[in-house]
């Protein structure tokens, strides 16, 4: 974890030193005829631009450590700040799209695996197909074209946080949510659905129902307990997949999240506020990987981590 | 239960259900969909690169004379797709915007494949430490939101079609890492290779005649997967607004044009979406088949899949 975490700073250390234009003329806002080449020097030093690379990654890296993100030149504030308070509405909206993936995808893998090639596998395998190769922007429009322009249920864009007002925010949070689940929900079912299959295949099954045991009980304590491995491994990785996705969902419906604070940033080149986003979506899902394979050795006993 | 045979459910028990192979009525679909499927795809795929390759011919207009007085115009006999907010031909810019989407597409793969084949053949086959760093760079790049890091690269480097490439590229370079370095894992231990090694082949030599021949099935897959999300990812960063300028079409910026006037003209929106969506289905269903075939050890066991 701990070197992954390093290379993960590179990364954005590196990129950052690509993006375009000389820094202090971003900071002043004038044009380089404007400034004494003197001064220019003498700002370069005081910045410490002048310093090798490695020095200069050295102090951002250690900035990071203490929570020092630079400052936004869009907003005039600390990065730090701009993250905590837009961090929110990109968690409300990952978690709940997160919880749409599994409220649907789980059970019906398991619709699907039980009733092996019904209508209702046929229906979910074909709908998890079409579910993954959907462009989510598309779905996106063709939701807010029905639900919101023809329809008019729902609104079409903006946000309220859930703490404030819980039914208000619902109505905003349900379109985005779930669009941005719609892939997260495909690729569970199909992972539940393979899981179960290959467990429901297995003896102890078949020795679970020869001894009486309820089918019921046979599918949920037998059957999806074991299953459940793989799906949890999917829930995790694709958590990260579904941070990425809130870039287009909330651009698209006006979210005031990273992932829209992200594009703003590139559009207003404030690359300070663009750096420390990326930053920590990686982290965060460095983390959550994390959390998955501890989640994986407490689900499987024969997992253990030293 | 799976009564849908009604000779055999009298003969089987319910619970040999899952290891049942595909039969009866809706298994047999079943298996007609899956390669009638594979099969549309490929007829998909022909002639979208028809199409695109043969623009000059197929467009009905030339896609980006403008017309100012016919702005918005609803589809029609001679404009089946509508005209957009310069007077624009819908159907024929969707025809000239393969010409972005399916080169980015490909080149990004080829960039991508061209870094992580080698990756993860070398980390694979010295594994120790050049393993570690290697994989712990790959896990690092691995855990940005390929979205988001492709905007920041595209940021970096400029908004051009190269530059894309490069992005998309970029971020998926740990894909083909890992999913190569399992299979040359495996690969490593046989004892061809064994015996290439006791006969005094170089390194090198070893890696080239013997263990990349092997790992090229996996690659094949994987690339037409790759390509899937690379044109996602492509229509994605346009429709954002960060990628090619005006007025060369494409179609993730024909949607990002469209969407602002989603109330007035849903037709702008409609059918690039729909061709992006056929294009990532048509590879998708394409690349399943070809994992199929080429991959058996995957054939029996889709718990892989993802």
């Amino acid at each position: 974890m701990v070197p992954v975490v390093f290379f993960v700073s590179v990364i954005v250390f590196v990129v950052m030193r690509l993006l375009p234009g000389d820094p202090i003329l971003a900071l002043t806002g004038l044009g380089s005829e404007g400034m004494d080449p003197e001064a220019i020097a003498h700002m370069r030093k005081e910045l410490g631009l002048d310093d090798p690379v490695s020095v200069q990654f050295g102090r951002w890296f250690f900035g990071v450590l203490h929570g020092d993100l630079g400052n936004s030149t869009r907003l005039h504030q600390p990065v730090t700040e701009i993250i905590t308070s837009r961090a929110p509405a990109t968690v409300q909206l990952a978690l709940s799209a997160w919880l749409f993936g599994i409220v649907i995808g789980v059970p019906a893998g398991v619709i699907a695996a039980v009733k092996r090639n019904s209508f209702a596998d046929v229906l979910a395998t074909l709908g998890a197909m079409v579910g993954i190769a959907m462009p989510s922007f598309w779905m996106g429009i063709l939701a807010i074209l029905l639900f919101a322009v023809i329809l008019g249920w729902l609104p079409s864009n903006g946000f309220v946080g859930l703490w404030e007002d819980p039914l208000g925010g619902l109505r905003y949070l349900i379109l985005p949510a779930v669009i941005l689940g719609l892939h997260l929900t495909a690729a569970i079912m199909r992972q539940t659905r393979s899981a179960m299959l290959e467990v429901l295949s297995q003896d102890y099954v078949r020795t679970a129902r020869a001894k009486g045991l309820a089918e019921l009980k046979v599918i949920g304590v037998h059957g999806l307990k074991n299953a459940l491995l793989p799906v949890v491994t999917v829930m995790g990785l694709q958590l990260g997949r579904l941070l990425g996705g809130t870039v287009i969902i909330e651009t698209m419906f006006a979210v005031p999240g990273l992932g829209r604070t992200a594009v703003q940033s590139i559009q207003s080149r404030d690359y300070a506020a663009l750096q420390g986003v990326v930053l920590v979506m990686a982290v965060a899902v460095l983390v959550i990987n994390l959390l998955t394979d501890l989640l994986y050795a407490r689900l499987d006993p024969r997992i253990s981590y030293r | 239960m799976a009564t849908e045979t009604s000779n055999s459910a009298a003969l089987t028990p319910i619970m040999f259900v899952p290891r049942r192979q595909p039969v009866g009525m809706v298994g047999f679909l079943r298996q007609v969909i899956r390669v009638r499927l594979a099969l549309a795809g490929l007829v998909v795929l022909a002639v979208v690169v028809f199409a695109t390759i043969f623009a000059n011919w197929v467009a009905p207009y030339d896609p980006i004379q403008v017309d100012g007085y016919r702005s918005l115009e609803a589809p029609s006999w001679s404009h089946p797709l509508g005209l957009d907010k310069y007077g624009r031909d819908v159907l024929s810019r969707i025809i000239y915007g393969g010409r972005v989407s399916l080169p980015v597409g490909m080149v990004a793969v080829a960039i991508a494949a061209a870094v992580g084949v080698p990756l993860g053949i070398v980390s694979a086959y010295f594994g120790g430490k050049l393993d570690a760093v290697i994989m712990a760079a790959t896990d690092a790049l691995y855990s940005f939101p390929s979205l988001l890091l492709a905007l920041a690269l595209v940021a970096a480097l400029g908004p051009s079609i190269i530059n894309i490439m490069i992005a998309i590229g970029i971020t998926t370079i740990p894909v083909y890492a890992r999913v190569v370095r399992s299979q040359a894992l495996s690969v490593r231990e046989h004892e061809y290779v064994l015996a290439a090694r006791t006969i005094g082949s170089r390194d090198w030599r070893i890696m080239t005649r013997h263990i990349w021949p092997n790992v090229t099935a996996p690659i094949i897959v994987q690339s037409s997967l790759g390509m899937a999300a690379a044109v996602l990812a492509e229509a994605g960063l346009n429709f954002l607004g960060v990628g090619v300028r005006q007025p060369t079409p494409t179609w993730g910026s024909m949607l990002n044009e469209g969407f602002p006037l989603l109330r007035r003209a849903p037709w702008l929106s409609i059918s690039p979406g729909l061709m992006i969506f056929l294009v990532v289905l048509a590879l998708n269903v394409v690349g399943d088949a070809l994992r199929d075939v080429l991959d058996p050890q995957l054939r029996h066991s889709r718990g892989t899949e993802v």
